[in-house]
Parts: C-alpha cells; sequence; structure tokens
C-alpha cells in the first residue's frame, strides 16, 4: 500500500540561490498528484527533495521536514534508505543498455543482495506485470537488452525497476514527455491502475495529462506552491489569478 | 498559438452577440405584430428564423472545434461551455418567437375583440429580461445576470394573472374563446421566452464566477467562489 507525503516549510537551495520557497503540501496516499507550472519554477527540484536526490547536486542543500508515512526523510534517515521506498521515473526512458529486460528490473534487488532466484523470478514477473510489459516482453525478457525495446515499452521498464523494489511512493517526472500518444496512453492508463498499490507524485508539462491522470494537482511559480487543490477545481476553477493564466496560456 | 485561440474566443463571442441580436430582434416583433396585428411583421419572424437556425449552427461548430483542437481550461472552458447553452437558449427563443407570430397570423383572421389581459405590459417585461441577459454576456458581469434570475418571478405572475383573467374570459364569453386561446398562448410563450432569459443568465453566472446557481442551487456558493473578473 502506499502512505502518504507530508511536506512542511520544505525550502532548497542551489548554491546561494534559493530555489524553493517554504513549500507545505500533503500527497495523499493511494492517489495521483500532479504538479504543474512553467520551466525552472521549482516542481523538479521538489520531487527530486522527496527522495533527497536533490542533495546529490554538489552545493545543494534543502530545509525543512518531509514525511513519508512515518519516515523522516530528513531527519537521521539514510538517503539510500529512503531511496527504496520512494520509486522514480525519469523524463527520458534509461533502462541499463548492457543488461536484459529481466535483469533490468531485478537490478535493484540484486544490488541490495538479493540472490534467491525463484524469488527474482516471481517478483520480476509481478513487477513487468504491474508496468502492463509481461506480456509483449515474457518470452524475451532473459534474452533481450532493456535498449532493444521502443521508447514507450523502456518507460515501462523503467516503471517495473522501479515497482521491483516494492517502494510505497512512486515519484514521475514528465515520464511521457518523450513518449508518442499511444505510448503516453499505456502509462497514463498505467498510472490509474498503479495508484491502488503505490502514492504517485508526477510533474508534468501537459496539463490535459495531469488533468487525466491526477487527483490533486499544484501549480508551483517562481519556487512557490501558488496553488494546491482537487484537480478538477484547478482546471475548472482556480483560485489564484496566476494559476488561471497559466492554464489558459496567458502567462507571463 | 494562443492569440489564434483567443482570436478564435472573440469570434465565438462575437457571433453570439449576433444571434442573441436576432433572438432578440424576433421577440421584439413578434410582440409588435401581436400588437398592432400585424401581418407583415409576423412574416419577418419566420424569415429570420431560418438565419437564426443557420448562425446557431455556425456557433456550435465553432465552439466544438475550438474544444477540439485547443483544449480549453478553467475560465475558457467555462466560456465556451456557456457559448454553447446560451446559443441553444436562443434558438429556442426563435422558435418561441415564431410560436406567437403563428398565433397572431390566427389571430388576424378573427373579428378583434378586447381581452382583459396586458401582454403588451408582459412582452416588455419579457424583452427586457433578454436584452439584460444578453448585456451580461456583453459585460461579462454576474451581477447583472442575478438581476436577470429576479426578474423571471414578475414574468410567471403575469403568466399565471392572465391564465386566471383568460380562462374566466372563456367561461363568461364562449364567442371570443378562440382570441383568449390565441392570447393564452402567447401569453405561455412569452413566459418560456423570459426562461430561457433566465437560462442565459444563469450560464452567465457559471461563465464568470464558476458557480452553477441552476435550480436554486445555494447561491452562497456563488458567492463563496473566487472569480477573477
Amino acid at each position: 500500500m502506499g502512505v502518504g507525503v507530508k511536506v512542511d516549510r520544505l525550502n532548497a537551495w542551489y548554491g546561494k540561490t534559493q530555489a524553493l520557497y517554504d513549500i507545505t503540501m500533503e500527497a495523499q496516499a493511494n492517489r495521483a498528484t500532479a504538479l504543474i507550472g512553467p520551466s525552472g519554477c521549482g516542481k523538479s527540484t521538489f520531487v527530486r527533495c522527496l527522495n533527497r536526490m536533490h542533495e546529490t547536486v554538489p552545493g545543494s542543500r534543502a530545509s525543512g521536514k518531509v514525511q513519508i508515512g512515518n519516515l523522516d526523510v530528513y531527519n537521521g534517515t539514510a538517503a539510500v534508505h529512503i531511496r527504496r521506498r520512494i520509486g522514480m521515473v525519469f523524463q527520458k526512458p534509461n533502462p541499463f543498455p548492457t543488461m536484459s529486460i529481466y535483469d533490468n528490473v531485478a537490478a535493484g534487488l540484486k544490488l541490495n543482495g538479493f540472490h534467491n532466484s525463484k524469488r527474482l523470478d516471481e517478483i520480476v514477473e509481478r513487477s513487468l506485470k504491474l508496468a502492463a510489459l509481461w506480456e509483449e516482453v515474457k518470452d524475451t525478457a532473459k534474452k533481450k537488452s532493456g535498449a532493444s525495446l521502443s521508447g514507450g515499452q523502456q518507460q515501462r521498464l523503467c516503471i517495473a525497476r522501479a515497482l521491483a523494489v516494492e517502494p510505497e511512493v512512486l515519484l514521475m517526472d514528465e515520464p511521457c514527455s518523450a513518449l508518442d500518444p499511444i505510448s503516453t496512453g499505456k502509462i497514463e492508463e498505467l498510472i490509474y491502475q498503479l495508484k491502488e498499490k503505490f502514492t504517485i507524485v508526477i510533474v508534468t508539462h501537459n496539463m490535459q495529462q495531469a488533468s487525466r491522470v491526477a487527483e490533486f494537482t499544484g501549480f508551483f511559480l517562481l519556487g512557490k506552491l501558488i496553488e494546491f487543490d482537487k484537480t478538477e477545481r484547478i482546471f475548472t476553477n482556480p483560485s489564484d489569478k496566476r494559476t488561471e493564466d497559466y492554464i489558459t496560456g496567458r502567462f507571463g | 498559438m494562443r492569440s489564434r485561440f483567443q482570436q478564435g474566443l472573440d469570434d465565438l463571442r462575437s457571433r453570439l452577440l449576433r444571434m442573441g441580436g436576432l433572438a432578440e430582434q424576433a421577440v421584439d416583433r413578434a410582440c409588435q405584430a401581436f400588437i398592432d396585428r400585424d401581418l407583415a411583421r409576423c412574416h419577418l419572424v419566420l424569415e429570420g428564423e431560418t438565419q437564426i437556425n443557420a448562425v446557431e449552427r455556425e456557433i456550435d461548430e465553432q465552439a466544438f472545434d475550438l474544444l477540439a483542437m485547443q483544449q480549453p481550461m478553467a475560465v475558457d472552458l467555462r466560456f465556451i461551455l456557456a457559448v454553447t447553452k446560451i446559443n441553444s437558449d436562443l434558438e429556442r427563443v426563435g422558435d418561441q418567437a415564431v410560436n406567437i407570430a403563428e398565433r397572431v397570423m390566427d389571430m388576424v383572421e378573427l373579428p378583434q375583440v378586447d381581452l382583459p389581459v396586458d401582454i403588451p405590459r408582459m412582452a416588455a417585461a419579457v424583452s427586457a429580461m433578454v436584452r439584460r441577459a444578453l448585456e451580461s454576456f456583453i459585460e461579462g458581469k454576474a451581477e447583472l445576470a442575478q438581476a436577470v434570475l429576479e426578474m423571471d418571478n414578475v414574468v410567471d405572475r403575469m403568466r399565471d394573472e392572465a391564465f386566471i383573467a383568460l380562462v374566466k374570459e372563456m367561461n363568461e364569453n364562449p364567442a371570443s374563446t378562440r382570441q383568449a386561446l390565441d392570447t393564452l398562448l402567447v401569453a405561455r410563450n412569452l413566459e418560456r421566452v423570459a426562461d430561457h432569459a433566465t437560462n442565459i443568465a444563469e450560464d452567465v453566472i457559471f461563465w464568470v464566477r464558476g458557480a452553477d446557481v441552476r435550480h436554486g442551487a445555494d447561491m452562497l456558493s456563488a458567492e463563496e467562489s473566487t472569480g477573477t473578473h
């Protein structure tokens, strides 16, 4: 089951440049929360703070409170442990090119010292099924390279890889921006189904996508969370003029 | 791309205003035809209906294109939805004007009788509602639309009074039954026009405030809404 993500007065910097200002919001368990906003508004920085990837950039830092279920992300928990509970899928599909489809999915588990092959088989199959890729690769998963798949399949492979370590939260940073409409449709359908088991936070530039997949939407601008509400409210009758200007294309 | 979209919204708005003008003109002509027993005006109303129907289709097609091609959001989405509904109401206003004209054409064939109803007064109230509903759309002002909603009760009362008076007339003077029946139907047509004006006003409130005030929905929700217009 997914767990909620609670963020309280989160601030983030790249060197002396502040990228996030006092972000407070909650992504509810087993729901999809979409983050929208113009390039450079801080939405990607925000999701990277949730699994402490932000701090991997030299000179960057963050302050504030992030809770994944009962886990305090910025207070004494090892980053590696946090990233096991929070899977991440990126804009561009990035399978390990030299590994088979099977090994791509099993990589995270193997890295963590998990080598029970029967159990690995089960987890790989389950993860590929969850990512709606199993039927397409079940006969070739051990032979074919992950890089031999189409872009849409590669992205679903990356989702399967993220799911294999059984996270509770799945962060998706523009997961469909490099995909055609058919692959995008499959990923969106997948997001819909994955909500049963995981909490999803998705960054997207595609507002139709946000409105299709997410129950809640947050609008970021210049590092601040301007508005956070139910998705239908944001896209039909937002409260803040800046949100309305952005989603109706009258921004700037 | 957005400026083209804005151009599309402006065109849609202009077309709807034209449609509003045609529907308003049809009602005014039909009412004047009733007052003057003027067959020529009746024919103008009948001819005008073809044009109203054509503009209705144009507006629907353009709204459909904008929805499909531009995927509007928020205030733009509400605007286009409101336009399609107002469009449909205006077409029905045109139909009611035709119904009135047809009653007048029937009445002109009959001897003129004095009936105890003030149709010109009712027609003036209904025309004012249509005009104000369209003004609220032009100005994008929910307060003007709200005033239209409040006028509907007055017209409903006029229709009820006309019914009572005309039924009484039919009982007391059977010779004028047909004229009384035609007049009763005109009163009903006018009341229906007022209902369409009310619908238009409700759609303007939906567009401007994002609040659904139809069927007596809580007016508080409209006031709570933080519209940006």
